[in-house]
């Protein structure tokens, strides 16, 4: 009996310096490392040299798609880690214009060595090589146009949906940054746990999220409608629901910020003065793919008609033979795959995040308020007008207010033409 | 299952911080929506230029705590009369999204690093609670008996709390049976009807939104004086979400209704969060792992408010008769 309690204790004991060995191994002692965000994005493909003191090679490594970088170091002491300027992005720099970092590495530790990085030109030692300052300015402004599109547009898709829901149910849907969200998230959850490529991944998710905006209005909406919750009540409910979703997906997805397995690390394509990834550009064609099939479907279609019918006049709709109740389901099965498409195009061009829709929810409401509430080209008008504002403001305002300015336009707005560029005239003080 | 600590945290929530600062803030948003239909959501921007006044006088200008106070308080107004003019004159959902963008940027600038070395961007303010605590009558010790009991810090913020609660009950009360009050609520019934009664509707309504973001402030400084700091992220969209849970879970228009609805409201949350911790560290939901806890019961907020907006309106203590919002 003792023998084998001897026998057995030994077995644990070999068990647990089994287990302990190679996790102890697989740890590097010490390392440097850091992470590289611009505006809150990861920067990646970003060369970092790291020698020792007296200038000796150790190694070189890249930023992942993260952000990231680390270089396991055998010996403490003091090292030198040099940041390649010339493998950054074309509109960034390092804050302050020093590449060159001298952290101690301490025994056992990691050491975090920071680069901030910030928009070029935005402080001055920042960009010595780049000629007349003027060109430079302009090509930033270029740069920056592109990338309003860009956001523009993906404000854009979500906006359609949730100017159409205004328009024919009345409902102002404090939920619609949260089906954002939830297409971002159905595709990553296609994408990473089913392993299947993102863009099966993004159809399959696109036409989840729509049967949920169907089920949402036949099984939710619907029947508020028909108990005739008022539209106070009923905005205040899509408060209920964006809270609900949102932490939902807080407690399935959890609260770190992922990306999707496929084209998070993309070179950029320099075209003219713009650089692009080729994500970027294809999503933006695929954007407008959909905006213009939704808004030729909207002009040309009996449906399509039908339902500019009822947002114009939900009774006059009615009488004249419109279904609405069916039209409102398809607004809302459309309307929930769109902003889903917009959530993956927005999870391709940043990361994903359980707030991602929620962020981008006063966006959308400025942009469909800025074309006219209710009005379905209004909204994308309006949309891509707040996404170049969005973008292009930060030549002058520092980027991480630059949303303030899109929300001050909203306001602005709201002063003096309330019911937007493409709005009808109608009280709505 | 730790049912000491459950219960004792859970009585403790029925009077405890979090709950006077969310009355407060929902006494404010009862004046707003309760009482004169006005449909605020930036109540967390009065809570923010409130903490934030004190904050920034008392560490960044050195100046005393009550001079602290004093900008807090006029900040309220200010924000209330510059949020005012441009959306008093819109209808409910135009007013939404005006006041929670504006909100929004309030709270974007205070974290923002341009002004860090007034904000202190992300991370807030701390240190200027002193001059409230050398004047803290209590001396040191433990006050209450279990399961109450609190320190005679908690004891100081908690009295001062609950006798600004018990003033601000009784402005609304008798405020809302003078005859101000009963224009106010006919603003809320039928804003036209009262225009034409030669009534300067637009007045009426800026004062109610000036009443009700003062009353509502006071909760920016009970949670900077309770914590000892301030965070811009703490007077996010969502603090004023759930400030429109508790209204319309005691029962908007309401004197006490925001009161005992932040009571329940948080006595819940904790009761909840208890039980679903100690469930999950006994091993009994196998699904679940602690992380997940704090989210779900957010997400039951969520489901609260939509269950109450569909099959109580009027929240606990409510009159059907007496609602801005048309639910039926």
């Amino acid at each position: 009996m003792r023998r084998a309690v001897i026998a057995f204790t030994a077995f644990l004991g070999g068990l647990i310096l089994l287990l302990a060995a190679p996790a102890h191994a697989a740890e590097p002692e010490q390392s440097l490392r850091g992470t590289l965000n611009f505006q809150g994005q990861p920067v990646n493909g970003v060369k970092i040299v790291v020698t020792t003191e007296s200038g000796q090679p150790v190694q070189e490594v890249t930023s992942d798609a993260k952000g990231t970088w680390e270089v396991p170091i055998d010996q403490p002491g003091s090292y030198k880690v040099t940041l390649d300027t010339a493998t950054l992005p074309q509109n960034m720099a390092i804050r302050g214009g020093n590449n060159q970092r001298a952290p101690t590495v301490y025994e056992g530790n990691p050491t975090t060595v920071l680069f901030a990085l910030t928009a070029k030109g935005e402080d001055g030692a920042a960009a010595p090589d780049e000629g007349g300052g003027s060109s430079a300015f302009w090509q930033r402004a270029a740069q920056l146009t592109f990338e309003g599109f860009n956001l523009g547009l993906i404000i854009a898709l979500a906006a359609l949906g949730l100017s159409l829901i205004y328009g024919t149910t009345g409902l102002t849907n404090f939920a619609h940054g949260e089906l954002v969200t939830l297409g971002a998230l159905l595709a990553y959850l296609v994408n990473v746990p089913f392993g299947l490529h993102i863009i099966p991944a993004a159809v399959i998710a696109v036409i989840l999220a729509g049967g949920l905006g169907y089920a949402q209005d036949r099984f939710f909406w619907g029947g508020l409608r028909k108990r005739g919750t008022g539209i106070i009540a009923a905005m205040i409910v899509s408060i209920g629901v964006a809270l609900f979703m949102r932490y939902l997906f807080l407690i399935l997805f959890g609260g770190e910020t992922q990306s999707y397995a496929q084209y998070n690390a993309q070179a950029g394509i320099e075209i003219g003065p713009i650089s692009a990834t080729p994500k970027n550009l294809i999503s933006m064609g695929i954007e407008l793919t959909v905006l213009i099939i939704v808004g030729i479907a909207l002009l040309r279609t009996r449906t399509g008609k039908a339902a500019r019918a009822v947002a114009d006049n939900p009774a006059l709709a009615s009488s004249s033979g419109i279904n609405v109740d069916r039209i409102i389901r398809i607004i809302w099965t459309g309307g929930g795959a769109i902003a889903a498409l917009a959530g993956i195009m927005l999870g391709l061009s940043q990361n994903l995040k359980y707030t991602m829709g929620q962020e981008l929810l006063l966006l959308i409401f400025a942009g469909v308020t800025l074309g006219g509430l209710g009005t379905a080209f209004g909204a994308l008008v309006g949309s891509i007008i707040v996404g170049l504002f969005i973008q292009i403001s930060t030549l002058w305002v520092p980027p991480e207010l630059k949303n303030v300015g899109a929300l001050a336009v909203l306001i602005l707005v709201l002063l003096f033409r309330p019911q937007g560029i493409l709005g009808r005239r109608e009280r709505i003080g | 299952m730790n049912w000491d600590i459950i219960l004792s945290t859970t009585v403790k929530a029925a009077v405890g911080v979090e709950t006077v600062w969310y009355a407060l803030a929902a006494i404010g948003i009862n004046i707003h929506f309760g009482y004169t239909g006005l449909l605020n959501f930036g109540q967390s921007a009065f809570l923010a230029v409130a903490g934030y006044g004190l904050a920034v006088t008392v560490t960044t200008l050195g100046l005393p705590f009550w001079i602290g106070i004093g900008v807090g308080l006029a900040a309220a107004v200010l924000l209330a009369i510059l949020l005012g003019i441009p959306t008093l004159r819109l209808r409910a959902d135009y007013l939404a999204i005006v006041t929670i963008a504006a909100a929004e940027i309030v709270r974007l600038i205070f974290r923002s690093v341009e002004f860090k070395d007034v904000f202190g961007g992300s991370d807030g303010r701390r240190g200027f609670s002193q001059g409230f605590y050398d004047i803290n009558p209590y001396p040191q010790g433990t006050y209450g008996f279990w399961p109450l009991s609190f320190n005679e810090r908690e004891m100081w913020v908690l009295s001062v709390a609950w006798a600004l609660i018990a003033i601000s009950c009784l402005i609304v009360y008798l405020l809302m049976k003078s005859p101000w009050g009963r224009v106010i609520k006919a603003i809320r019934e039928d804003e036209d009807a009262v225009r034409s009664l030669g009534k300067n509707v637009f007045s009426y309504k800026m004062q109610s939104l000036i009443l009700g973001g003062v009353l509502g402030c006071l909760g920016g400084f009970i949670y900077g004086l309770a914590t000892g700091s301030v965070q811009p992220d703490i007077f996010g969209t969502e603090t004023t979400f759930f400030a429109y849970t508790i209204v319309i879970l005691g029962g908007a228009a309401r004197v006490f209704g925001p009161v005992v609805g932040a009571s329940i409201f948080w006595v819940l949350l904790v009761l909840v969060n208890g039980l679903l911790t100690g469930a999950v560290q006994s091993g009994l939901l196998p699904f679940m792992d602690i992380t997940q806890v704090g989210p779900f019961r957010f997400l039951l907020v969520g489901l609260g408010l939509i269950l109450l907006l569909v099959y109580r309106p009027q929240g606990i203590f409510g009159d059907k008769r007496e609602l801005a919002i048309n639910a039926r």
